[in-house]
């Protein structure tokens, strides 16, 4: 039994490894659906921003030692422009907010595998030779940014007014608005910040986790951020806890092989996990409603 | 009247625009088309190309060697099918005021379930394919019933639970495909003849495509949807709780069961299209490595079909084209995601659409405040 808990232990830089993307993008999920706008695109966004720090950085690696900063930078900003169409289409024309994020998603897997044969001439990026390297204890600076984007969440939600206003607007919009608080605004922020978020957490997975983009690399990881934000009732704390215990468990679906006591179970079984145990709370706490009331709804200053 | 004739054309063309559905899907798909054709020339290849390739399809002449090929226009067809499936289940639900994100679950589902029964059924002529067909119908219900009873019961999103269902369709259908004896990580043996669509006749008319009989499934499909939307009490009281929920409990429909049986057929839609591939297109089972995207591509399909039978039976078929001349553009040296990009493109300009709506609106206000419109 010792043994089992220290491969666990061994397990850790491993798991934080796989937990920080998904934590990333989660916060920046929760951030745009406290603000009233559901962001679906998270998955294609971090597609995006997958691509594009995996193509920067293998660009750069060879002439400048800055090329991983560089290659985070770039793909928040490219995760951010992308999410600028989900703002234009969800908040300025009001459209569905499930269509234009859809659309993104879809958009993302055509767009970074066209530029990958337009700059690479094959349906990948190049595979570059270092990906980021971990740091103290084998642990991978992203737990770092991780830590820092959610307490820096946590802070600005909680702690200033801004945050408030935010929460106001995903709560009731017409009540924020009358009250002298610009709700295109907020949101319009709220959405380009999850963004931003959704494309670094796709630079953080593809320079830790693999060694080029495909278009497998992101494989579901920001529906599970998605699902993370939803099991942990929009909460930071909660979606601490929900991308620990669903990046526990995709790092078991992984590394279980080196787990005897473990090896009886298919791997398939810790892969599902994330979302039966996501479908499951919801129809446990279906009573409560924790998810922010005007999520999803565009808002519209007419309507009381 | 005197008011409406000083409204400019302009005006008018917008009105229209907002309007009529049919008219902005094909406003949508050509510029669609447009700023795919625009970004293939950006990046230094030849629109020419891309066009070229799609005549392919749709004709099997290829322009460039001057060579008919009847088996291109069969490929596009078996591409089209399961992408009209998906499209149709996706507008099943949409009819009915929900947002089935699931179908590539349910596809997985009903692939999964005709698999198995391919595989141990009774291997007598059609009844073998029939079962196989029965039980993916019946497995596709049973998937896209779980969402309407959480959403009828819990009032769980449909979209947040259709998400988690896809990836458990998947995870479980590689699992339990992989306990069949003989199969390994990427196959299972053959099935029996017995249990595939496929069609001399079909295959014989389009020189050896894999064309199957799948093709008069789906048209049974559309024209099943065609009559339960728009002809039966069913079909009135879904469309009814689409269109407004509340006076559709009013008016004394059972809202809850509607959303639960709204569900089931349109899972039963997309599984079908499981079934179809699986039985029409391999001769074996697959134990899935990727999704197929058929599901997520239906999404589409139904947004430009504007979830009627007909409309997405159309977009199913134009969805089919583009992929199926994928490969085609590969060839003459266009990257095939100008497809996939096309596709996402059109999704996205049908969320935009509200902004012509909001530009009509703007205007006439415009025109209200300069006194040219007296109302």
């Amino acid at each position: 039994m010792s043994g089992f808990f220290k491969t666990i232990l061994d397990m850790l830089p491993s798991v934080l490894m796989i937990v920080s993307p998904i934590l990333i993008a989660a916060v920046g999920g929760m951030i745009s659906e406290k603000s009233g706008v559901v962001n679906i695109a998270l998955e294609g966004l971090m597609g995006i921003g997958a691509f594009a720090a995996a193509a920067t950085h293998v660009l750069l690696e060879s002439q400048t030692g800055l090329s991983i900063p560089i290659a985070l930078l770039i793909a928040t900003v490219a995760g951010m422009a992308f999410a600028l169409i989900h703002a234009f289409a969800s908040i300025t024309l009001r459209a569905d907010q499930v269509v234009s994020g859809t659309g993104i998603n879809l958009l993302s897997l055509g767009i970074t595998v066209f530029l990958c044969q337009i700059i690479f001439h094959q349906e990948r990026t190049e595979p570059f030779r270092l990906g980021m390297l971990p740091g103290w204890g084998g642990i991978y600076p992203t737990a770092w940014i991780a830590l820092v984007v959610l307490i820096l969440a946590w802070y600005f939600l909680y702690k200033r007014p801004v945050g408030l206003r935010l929460r106001a607007c995903g709560e009731h919009p017409q009540a924020a608005a009358s009250a002298g608080i610009n709700v295109v605004k907020i949101r319009y922020m709220a959405v380009l910040i999850s963004g931003a978020l959704a494309g670094l957490a796709g630079a953080s997975l593809v320079l830790t986790q693999t060694i080029q983009y495909t278009v497998y690399t992101i494989n579901g990881a920001g529906f599970i951020a998605l699902a993370a934000v939803s099991f942990g009732r929009w909460l930071p704390k909660g979606i601490l806890g929900s991308s620990m215990l669903f990046g526990t468990s995709v790092a078991l679906a992984i590394y279980m092989v080196n787990i005897p006591s473990l090896r009886v179970l298919p791997s398939e079984f810790f892969s599902v996990m994330p979302y039966i145990i996501t479908l499951v709370t919801l129809v446990i706490f279906s009573g409560k409603d924790y998810a922010p009331r005007a999520a999803g709804q565009p808002f519209d200053k007419g309507r009381s | 009247m005197s008011a409406r004739s000083s409204v400019s054309l302009q005006d008018r063309i917008l009105d229209k625009f907002t309007s009529s559905d049919a008219l902005v899907s094909v406003v949508v798909v050509i510029l669609g088309f447009l700023v795919g054709t625009i970004l293939v020339a950006v990046v230094g290849r030849d629109p020419g190309g891309m066009y070229s390739a799609i005549t392919q399809v749709l004709t099997g002449w290829d322009l460039r060697r001057g060579v008919w090929n009847a088996r291109y226009i069969g490929e596009w067809l078996v591409v089209s099918m399961p992408l009209i499936l998906c499209g149709l289940s996706m507008a099943f639900a949409a009819r009915t005021g929900l947002f089935n994100i699931g179908a590539e679950g349910q596809y997985i589902v009903g692939l999964t379930a005709a698999q198995f029964v391919a595989l141990y059924g009774p291997p007598i002529p059609v009844l073998h394919w029939v079962l196989a067909v029965l039980a993916a119908l019946l497995a596709g219900a049973v998937w896209g019933g779980i969402v309407g009873i959480l959403k009828a019961k819990y009032s769980v999103s449909e979209v947040v639970a259709t998400i988690m269902l896809n990836y458990v369709a998947f995870f479980s259908s590689r699992f339990l495909t992989m306990l069949i004896p003989g199969a390994n990580t990427y196959r299972t043996p053959n099935f029996p003849t017995t249990a595939l669509l496929d069609s001399p006749f079909l295959q014989g008319l389009t020189n050896g495509s894999r064309l199957n009989d799948g093709l008069w499934l789906t048209l049974l499909s559309v024209l099943f949807f065609w009559v339960v939307i728009g002809r039966t009490r069913l079909g009135f009281s879904l469309r009814a709780t689409g269109l407004n929920k509340e006076a559709a409990r009013y008016a004394g429909i059972n809202v809850n069961s509607g959303i639960t049986t709204a569900m089931a057929i349109s899972g039963a839609f997309a599984a079908l299209a499981g079934a179809i591939v699986a039985l029409g297109a391999f001769t074996y089972g697959r134990v899935l490595g990727g999704q197929d995207g058929y599901g997520f591509n239906g999404i589409a399909v139904a947004l430009v079909g504007n979830s009627t039978a007909w409309g997405t039976a159309l977009s199913g078929l134009l969805f089919g084209m583009l992929t199926s001349a994928q490969p085609l553009m590969q060839s003459r040296q266009i990257p095939k995601e100008i497809t996939s990009i096309i596709m996402g493109l059109v999704v996205v300009f049908i969320s935009l659409r509200g902004g012509v709506r909001m530009l009509l609106e703007w205007r006439m206000k415009e025109l209200a405040r300069k006194g040219r419109v007296s109302e």
